[in-house]
């Protein structure tokens, strides 16, 4: 929110005119108004492992994060390129795979990686789509400097937050809308069924019929689940409703089994089909992956693009881009060192008190050392883990990532955030909402972010100019 | 619609209704004990518990029988699985599984009635609080019924609401109607005694039905008539005629929509046609206990031709 020298950067000069009108306690008493409101409309996720608190808030800060329209339009074409080339990659994983007969990529990253699917091997998707939805995590560590932290390929969550953040927004400062011209985020839903209709298969009708598959009521983003399907006026289904009869998914309606053309599906790969993956899989829907193969269903996000999610593949993306696309990629990644490699592994481990080390296949924040913040004890265990397996693991340097208030007790105080953009892909083209989900650490000086360890969200604002 | 969805919203609002009319039993239950001497008192929490089909899990607990702890079990005992509390809570998770086919505005009245419940009987049931939540859980019921009518389409899933809503009330009307008749007037004796007028006052207060009754009725208080007006009496919203009137349009409803009928329609007819045709004379010449038995097993027999017809499992 603010440069260097402490004045107001640009994006939030209007936003910081109106805060300084509004009385003491008005922060304060808008908080609670928002949580009452999230709580009655069910804006809630599950823990796992919690028995007590089934559903719990993610909790929401007031203050807005806020891009320029400038600043938005550089960010778009880097995200563009980036996701062009992320589905060209995988078309060529599951097929040529030149970029690994040109040497630009080692073999071993995909031979040794689960997400990694044979199933797919040979096969296009309707449309040439494997990731229907992207999430590309960014962080900020300069004015005007965005870089990639992670590619989110598989099923990436959250997107509820954007639209419901805004909505609370809206809701409770009214005035300030009027006053600061914000890109809308409320028709992502229609974006998103549009697009998927766009990739629905061959034969499909001028209508394809979209399902959302979730996991069941019990699952952590059922409301998202729920949220989307209502939203895009889509069918919400669980693996139970769902079969195939006469070579194509179908749903159990009430007067029979009824096609279904498009499945944005919101369980992992290894759930979707009891038959090809996990055989005790309840979730799923057994010979999908057959009907799928025969061209008669779309899966969105395609099955095996999980391989984009691993942190070694990430740690080759700027080599990605340009191979695919001729181009330098226009979002840098954050520097990476892979501890496979044996001169990388000898610095991480020399510098461990500075270093994030993380999982290759690692997420949520979980099975990652943060050096800086970290015990000696803390260090101990995990060079001893790295030491046993370092192909496990990358490291990345503690960035100075940006910062942006949040409200608390004693005021506006700043705290780390990162911005995760929603990206649609069909034939008819690359589609991004103006806005994102912003994480905020919400303990001072934290890096972590991620709801499951105590982060909150904000509304993420990009400016109409 | 999906099978499941539609069972979904069909348990959403059975369990609503039988949350409301558990509710409206202890209520009139509560206000009939106020002024009795102790052994009518019990033996009305008895009848209470008998309705609730309760007494057998409350006497394994419990040797006596104090109001509040009577409501106390059934509003939101661990122990008693059947509690209201619990019923609450089954309408709002099926509201979370049909989530897609309600309206928001539908969703918050459940959702916000559920927060407001739960956090009511965080704390034993007193008797200075026992109104308070009996109030709670029949405003609950009230804001879904009044959220449904005003902003769901008149579609599929507003059909399955209304036949979950009406398949529950003609069985709580049925069988409020059967324990005190049954139960409570073994000998006839008793007919026609302050005893008597007392508990037929508290059937007509467990159904919102005292009001209606007295204002078509002018003073006359005996089962016949009562038996009349509850069953037969297409006029009053919780009788057996008219939760098949409304049951009966719901089905030539999901007819229309589908272009089709099922093998609940002809089931539901006959049953129908039955009950039209009958008059309180009939009923009471066979027996009312047999009648009302009759009418419970038939009305399970439609509800179960309805969740297997329409496909509520796979």
């Amino acid at each position: 929110m603010h440069a260097p020298d402490g004045s107001v950067r640009g994006p939030y000069a209007e936003y910081q005119a109106w805060l300084d009108e509004q009385e003491a306690g008005l922060m304060r008493r808008k908080t609670s108004e928002a949580e009452g409101f999230f709580r009655k409309t069910g804006i809630t996720f599950n823990v796992y492992g919690e028995e007590d608190a089934e559903e719990r808030l993610i909790p929401f800060d007031m203050v807005p994060r806020i891009i320029s329209g400038g600043e938005w339009r550089r960010l778009s074409r880097g995200i563009e390129q980036r996701v062009r080339a992320l589905n060209a990659f995988m078309h060529d994983l599951y097929h040529r795979q030149e970029i690994i007969r040109s040497g630009r990529l080692p073999e071993r990253l995909f031979r040794n990686n689960a997400a990694w699917l044979p199933q797919m091997v040979g096969f296009t998707p309707p449309g040439g789509v494997y990731t229907h939805i992207t999430g590309i995590d960014l962080v900020r560590t300069g004015p005007d400097e965005f870089l990639v932290l992670e590619d989110n390929a598989r099923t990436p969550s959250g997107v509820s937050y954007m639209l419901e953040n805004r909505e609370t927004m809206m809701a409770m400062f009214p005035e300030l809308f009027s006053r600061v011209k914000v890109c809308p985020v409320s028709d992502y839903p229609r974006r998103l069924a549009k697009s998927l209709a766009a990739c629905a298969p061959e034969g499909a009708p001028d209508k394809p019929t979209i399902a959302v598959l979730t996991p069941g009521i019990f699952n952590s983003a059922y409301y998202e689940h729920a949220f989307l399907a209502d939203q895009m006026g889509a069918e919400l289904v669980e693996g139970s409703d769902l079969r195939v009869v006469d070579g194509k998914v179908q749903m159990r309606t009430t007067i029979g089994f009824k096609p279904v053309d498009v499945l944005y599906r919101r369980v992992d790969d290894d759930f979707l089909d009891p038959l090809t993956f996990n055989p005790d899989s309840m979730l799923g829907v057994p010979g999908i992956m057959d009907v799928y193969r025969a061209g008669r269903i779309t899966i969105a996000n395609a099955p095996g693009t999980g391989v984009a999610d691993d942190k070694a593949i990430y740690s080759f993306m700027p080599e990605i881009v340009e191979f695919y696309t001729g181009e330098k990629a226009l979002l840098p990644n954050v520097q990476t060192w892979r501890c496979a490699d044996p001169d990388s592994l000898k610095y991480v481990l020399s510098n461990l008190e500075e270093l994030v080390v993380k999982e290759v296949h690692g997420s949520g924040g979980y099975g990652m050392l943060i050096g800086p913040t970290s015990s000696k004890k803390e260090i101990q265990e995990f060079r001893a883990k790295l030491e046993a397996d370092p192909e496990n693991y990358i490291a990345q340097p503690t960035l100075s990532l940006s910062t942006c208030p949040i409200f608390t007790k004693k005021g506006l105080a700043p705290r780390h955030v990162d911005l995760r953009p929603f990206v649609l892909c069909s034939p008819d083209g690359v589609d991004i909402t103006p806005g994102g989900l912003t994480r905020v650490a919400l303990k001072k000086g934290s890096l972590v972010v991620n709801s499951s360890q105590g982060g909150g969200t904000k509304d993420s604002w990009v400016l109409e100019d | 619609m999906l099978g499941r969805t539609a069972s979904a919203i069909f348990w959403m609002y059975r369990y609503l209704e039988r949350a409301e009319n558990t509710a409206r039993l202890l209520e009139a239950g509560h206000r009939m004990t106020m002024t009795r001497s102790e052994d009518m008192a019990v033996q009305e929490w008895r009848s209470v518990l008998a309705t609730l089909g309760l007494q057998q899990a409350y006497e394994a607990k419990y040797s006596d029988f104090g109001g509040a702890q009577v409501c106390d079990f059934v509003l939101r005992a661990k122990d008693n699985s059947e509690n209201v509390l619990s019923m609450i809570e089954r309408a709002r998770t099926n509201a979370r599984a049909a989530r897609s086919s309600i309206t928001g505005e539908v969703w918050e009245a459940i959702n916000e009635g559920w927060m407001t419940l739960s956090n009511l009987l965080k704390k034993p049931v007193s008797s200075g609080t026992l109104n308070q939540s009996l109030g709670a859980v029949r405003r609950v019921s009230t804001m879904v019924r009044g959220t449904t009518h005003g902003s769901m389409l008149r579609n599929e899933a507003y059909s399955f609401s209304r036949l979950g809503t009406f398949i529950e009330r003609a069985d709580k009307t049925a069988r409020i109607l059967d324990v005190k008749y049954y139960l409570l007037l073994p000998s006839l004796s008793y007919v026609g005694t302050p005893l008597d007028t007392g508990q037929w006052d508290t059937v007509l207060r467990s159904l919102s039905a005292e009001r209606a009754y007295r204002w078509l009725n002018a003073g006359r208080m005996d089962a016949r008539s009562i038996a009349d007006f509850l069953i037969l009496d297409d006029r009053f919203p919780r009788s057996l005629v008219f939760c098949y009137s409304e049951l009966r349009d719901t089905m030539a409803d999901l007819a229309k929509f589908h272009g089709s009928e099922a093998e609940a329609h002809e089931h539901m007819r006959q049953f129908d046609m039955r009950l039209r045709d009958t008059s309180v004379e009939n009923i009471f010449d066979r027996g009312l206990h047999e009648f009302l038995l009759d009418f419970i097993a038939n009305n399970q027999l439609l509800a179960s031709a309805i969740g297997s017809d329409y496909r509520f499992n796979s």
